[in-house]
């Protein structure tokens, strides 16, 4: 089986072609090792760094962004949300702080500091 | 802050940066997504990161910086004229860099007929009341324009549990970068419908649909493509651009292409010791080269303040076949450094050769494999070559078989 | 004038609402319906005296309708057929629009105008009769130019053009700036304004009793129709079905200030039998304004622009100035004028209906005449017998609302100490600064909404649009109002912005 896969990892935004045989995946079209990594991934466990806000309680009107830690699995994204939005966190929050913890085997943190 | 932080390191230590936020970081502060630094810095960070990391080091330095405040003329003798909360006030500086970012197009300008309800944002806008201020916009959505913030939103819309019905791009092809194509389209099953635009809107306190269409040659709506979408938000992302009105206002001669001013290699205006970088001077697609095309400013004005001025011997960059535009638009040829310069095409190519001469000589060329407008390209003169230039230096692309 | 603590001031307005919400019905000597220049107008006038007058309007804001989407032309009165109510108010009206202007800080401009010929034999005849017909009017200074003379005082008029009739007495007035300060000055003179009050009904026993689609109930001794568009609708519900509304909608481009200076006149094509033809016009605030197209529409609620439209607009623009860039647009809008089959405004007493007078059917020179309309009204009154009695406590003059623009930047310095808000830059596009936005939402008549403060201080007119600053605008309406981000309103309610938090 092939699969046309238009790489996410940088910009640049390559268009490559994975073909399944044998249990092994060959990529071509990839300008660089991480592209591979990501063909193979994309077949066998997409994964996406997933970014969104958590309310800041003690602050009027404050959202503190935050990301995944790691990436998570595509299909998990929506579940992850529901646990993101009923979370909230109270100032003073540090980048890198852990605000929501355990969500699919790693953590969503801060990625600006509230003061 | 990376103009500042340059300037600073460049030995002129006494920078002031004036904003009119609360806070440093200008727009980075309400792009929460990643893709940031990659170039740059070598990691994959967020825009409050990214921000983050510049912040750091103005601080690091007791670079002094004045929030809520806004300039409100900047005059060819580098006076500046402020206005805050503790009045009106003049500083003479030696050199000003302007990095004042840009603006979104709004439906004014896009002129759509319609009704005039709530629920029609630019998608900066919306991007801010939700990421910053934490409220939601819309429940069923239609985004006009494929630019990349009208792209992320779909998607953070779409994490938000709004439904995005389709994103409508006038051209036949999108402005946004390919991998947000993939990961903010196609990720969440959002039609992304080009050739198409949105040529009514319905409702008249709040929108309750809009009515697309598919355009012919001349950019005009088909009238039998005539769809309706019921929808209670429009979003638009269909450009942006460079907020220079202090820049016209200080008479600083513009480029009508960039919309941006006409500088050299070292981003300095036609105003000596008025330097210009980031979205203010051209539209970027990545932060990076923001970040790298501030340095540039920041050293320039460094060199400027400490009268280290470049020469006279200067030529044109212009742009040739397949070229929309060149930056810088001036060059001195005894820079004594390797000289980048940055273009975007004027349609999507596949395989394709971009060279830069002068005269008959060949002073750098690059291959694509595709190149398309919203992409920048950067192609690096080397010093030693630079220094051998007479004549204007032209910017062409030729298509490969 | 420093600006007083209103702290409290939304606790006050819950209060009223909530009494009347009781059932109780209020008692005034006049109910004006109808909150845009003539209504407005005729409130001001009407407070000259010691009645208890309420303005009642069906929208949020004041200035909702044709007041606030129409050309802004003061216009010369040689257009009007000698011997209607329409030249009458037109030449009666010029003079006391410019003298009203002055009392309420309204700005305006004696601009002049020209009424162009493009060659045919109809239209040079067509611009001789409206000379004739001008003079008739009893307007003095106007004079016929040959498309040269013309092009000397305005480069940019198109070389198509042969023959010119010259109107110095005409002139440019931000229409909704005018109703603004009109109300507002007429609520300093103690005329109350009820805004989401749509008149469902209307009885008439020793007084008329009006009850609004919400069941709020306001009792008056006369009442005055200024009801726009829904003038014939008024009438009816008070038992007099003597006239119909024409509801034509006029299409507009506005342009950024870039192109304001395109012309310094306002360019006229000669008129046809559905109006004054597609103008090109300076604006007070230093735009350039294009339009109106003029087709009848379904009802006066009918402001949608058009594709057709709008190109329609372009296109006859470009043929007065051909050189107008309208890639410059920064917003395009529509309003609905109120005609009616006769072709003349109806300021009459109702013959049906003692007690209730009309003031329908204005549209153009509605705005150049509404002063002299409100004059009319209020002889009206007096003649179906409402006692008058001067007010002696009425003053005409209303502060300039744009007074910090106007100062120096010392001026500006020095007020901005003792009042930092003023320093706060919120608009950058059009530099409108907290201060500002926060005595429009304040001051008579209040801001209630993102539009209401855009209208009185330009904040989010420009460029952007308001890209960059309505999430703040919506936090300073929140806060001075005292009510949540979310119940904000874009134009009243049902119109909010944001559907809740995350």
């Amino acid at each position: 089986m092939k699969r046309t896969i238009t790489c996410i990892v940088c910009p640049r935004g390559c268009t490559m072609s994975a073909e399944m045989k044998d249990g092994t995946i060959t990529v071509t079209g990839n300008s660089c090792p991480r592209g591979e990594k990501h063909a193979i991934s994309e077949c066998t466990n997409p994964v996406r760094t997933l970014t969104s806000t958590v309310r800041v309680c003690n602050r009027e009107d404050v959202m503190v962004p935050v990301k995944s830690a790691a990436p998570v699995p595509k299909e998990k994204m929506m579940q992850i949300m529901t646990r993101i939005r009923s979370a909230c966190v109270a100032a003073p929050v540090n980048i890198g702080d852990v605000i929501v913890p355990d969500v699919c085997g790693t953590e969503m943190i801060a990625t600006k500091e509230i003061r | 802050m990376a103009a500042a932080v340059a300037a600073y390191d460049a030995g002129c230590t006494d920078v002031l940066i004036l904003d009119r936020e609360p806070e440093l970081g200008g727009i980075l502060r309400q792009c929460i997504h990643a893709g940031f630094g990659l170039h740059k810095l070598g990691r994959e960070l967020t825009g409050p990161e990214y921000a983050d990391v510049y912040r750091r080091e103005v601080l690091k330095r007791g670079i002094p910086a004045l929030y809520e405040t806004t300039v409100t003329a900047v005059s060819p003798d580098k006076v500046v004229t402020i206005r805050n909360r503790d009045g009106i006030q003049t500083i003479q500086a030696k050199a000003v860099i302007l990095a004042m970012g840009c603006r979104e197009r709004s439906r004014g300008a896009l002129n759509i007929p319609g009704t005039r309800p709530a629920g029609i944002y630019s998608a900066g806008t919306a991007q801010k009341l939700i990421n910053c201020e934490g409220y939601m916009v819309g429940k069923r959505v239609v985004i006009l324009g494929s630019g990349d913030i009208g792209l992320i939103m779909a998607r953070r819309l779409s994490l938000e549990g709004a439904k995005v019905e389709a994103v409508c791009e006038l051209l036949p092809y999108s402005g946004g970068l390919t991998r947000n194509i993939v990961q903010c389209l196609e990720d969440f099953d959002i039609p992304l419908h080009l050739s198409t635009t949105v040529c009514e809107i319905h409702g008249k306190k709040r929108v309750e649909g809009v009515t697309i269409a598919r355009v012919d040659e001349k950019r005009q709506p088909i009238e039998q493509t005539r769809r309706y979408i019921p929808c209670d938000t429009l979003l638009l992302s269909v450009g942006l651009i460079p907020e220079n009105e202090l820049t016209r206002a200080a008479g600083i001669p513009m480029d009508p292409v960039t919309n941006g001013a006409l500088v050299d290699e070292r981003c300095q205006t036609r105003m000596p010791g008025i330097f210009a970088c980031g979205n203010v001077l051209q539209v970027h697609d990545l932060v990076d080269y923001v970040s790298d095309e501030a340095e540039r400013a920041g050293r320039g004005a460094a060199a400027y303040v400490q009268e280290r001025s470049a020469s006279a011997r200067c030529v044109a960059a212009k742009p040739g076949f397949g070229v929309r535009y060149v930056l810088p638009q001036c060059i001195h040829t005894d820079a004594n450094e390797d000289v980048s310069l940055f273009l975007r095409v004027t349609q999507p190519f596949g395989n394709v050769k971009l060279t830069v001469r002068s005269g008959d000589a060949v002073l750098a060329e690059g291959k694509r494999l595709r190149a398309a407008p919203g992409e920048m390209e950067k192609l690096t003169i080397p010093a030693a070559l630079l220094q051998t230039v007479t004549q204007d230096i032209t910017v062409s692309l030729e298509v490969l078989a | 004038m420093c600006c007083p603590d209103w702290l409290g001031i939304s606790a006050f307005w819950t209060n009223c609402v909530r009494f009347y919400d009781g059932g109780a019905v209020v008692k005034y000597d006049v109910a004006i319906i109808g909150a845009g220049v003539i209504g407005g107008m005729a409130a001001r006038e009407l407070s000259r005296y010691r009645l208890k007058i309420c303005l009642l309007e069906q929208e949020n804001d004041v200035a909702m309708g044709a007041s606030k989407a129409n050309s802004g032309i003061i216009h010369g009165g040689y257009d009007p057929e000698p011997g209607t109510l329409k030249a009458q108010m037109n030449a009666q009206g010029v003079p006391l629009l410019y003298e009203a202007a002055a009392e309420l800080h309204v700005p305006c401009k004696q601009n002049g105008s020209f009424v162009c010929s493009f060659g045919s034999p109809e239209e040079d005849a067509a611009v001789e009769a409206l000379l004739e017909r001008g003079r008739a009017n009893g307007i003095d200074g106007l004079s016929i130019l040959t498309g040269e003379q013309a092009r000397a005082l305005e480069p940019n008029l198109s070389p198509e053009v042969t023959k010119v009739l010259n109107v110095p007495g005409a002139g440019i007035i931000c229409p909704y700036e005018l109703t603004i300060a009109a109300i507002g000055n007429a609520m300093d003179n103690g005329v109350e304004l009820k805004r989401n009050f749509q008149v469902c009904a209307i009885e008439k026993r020793e007084t008329f009793v009006l009850t609004s689609s919400a069941g709020e109930r306001v009792e008056a001794g006369y009442l005055v129709n200024c009801a726009g568009g829904y003038a014939d609708r008024i009438a009816a519900m008070a038992g007099d079905g003597s006239f119909t509304i024409l509801p034509r909608a006029g299409e507009y481009l506005l342009l950024d200030k870039q192109e304001g200076g395109r012309v310094s006149r306002t360019m006229f094509q000669v008129p046809t039998k559905e109006g004054k033809g597609v103008l090109v016009t300076p604006t007070v605030d230093g735009n350039l304004l294009t339009g109106p197209t003029a087709g009848l529409v379904a009802g006066p609620d009918s402001t949608q622009t058009t594709q057709a439209g709008l190109a329609a607009v372009a296109r006859l623009a470009a043929r007065s100035v051909p050189s107008v860039d309208f890639r410059n647009v920064i917003t395009s809008f529509c309003g609905v004028r109120s005609s009616e089959r006769h072709g003349d405004f109806i300021i009459q007493a109702s013959e049906q209906m003692p007690g209730l007078i009309h003031a329908a059917a204005i549209d153009s020179p509605g705005l150049t005449s509404c002063v002299a309309i409100a004059k009319r009204i209020v002889e009206l009154l007096q003649s179906q017998g409402l006692t008058m009695t001067a007010n002696e406590d009425w003053d005409g003059r209303r502060e300039d609302p744009h007074k910090f623009r106007h100062m120096t930047q010392n001026e500006q310095n020095a007020f901005i100490q003792s009042h930092p808000a003023y320093g706060k830059i919120v608009c950058r596009c059009e530099t409108v600064s907290e201060g500002e936005m926060r005595e429009a939402i304040r001051r008579n008549p209040p801001a209630w909404d993102l539009d209401g403060v855009k209208r009185r201080t330009r904040g989010g007119m420009g460029r952007c649009q308001g890209g960059f600053c309505s999430p703040y605008v919506m936090k300073l309406i929140a806060q001075e109002r005292g009510i949540a981000m979310e119940e904000v309103t874009k134009c009243g309610p049902g119109s909010e912005p944001l559907l809740g938090r995350l």
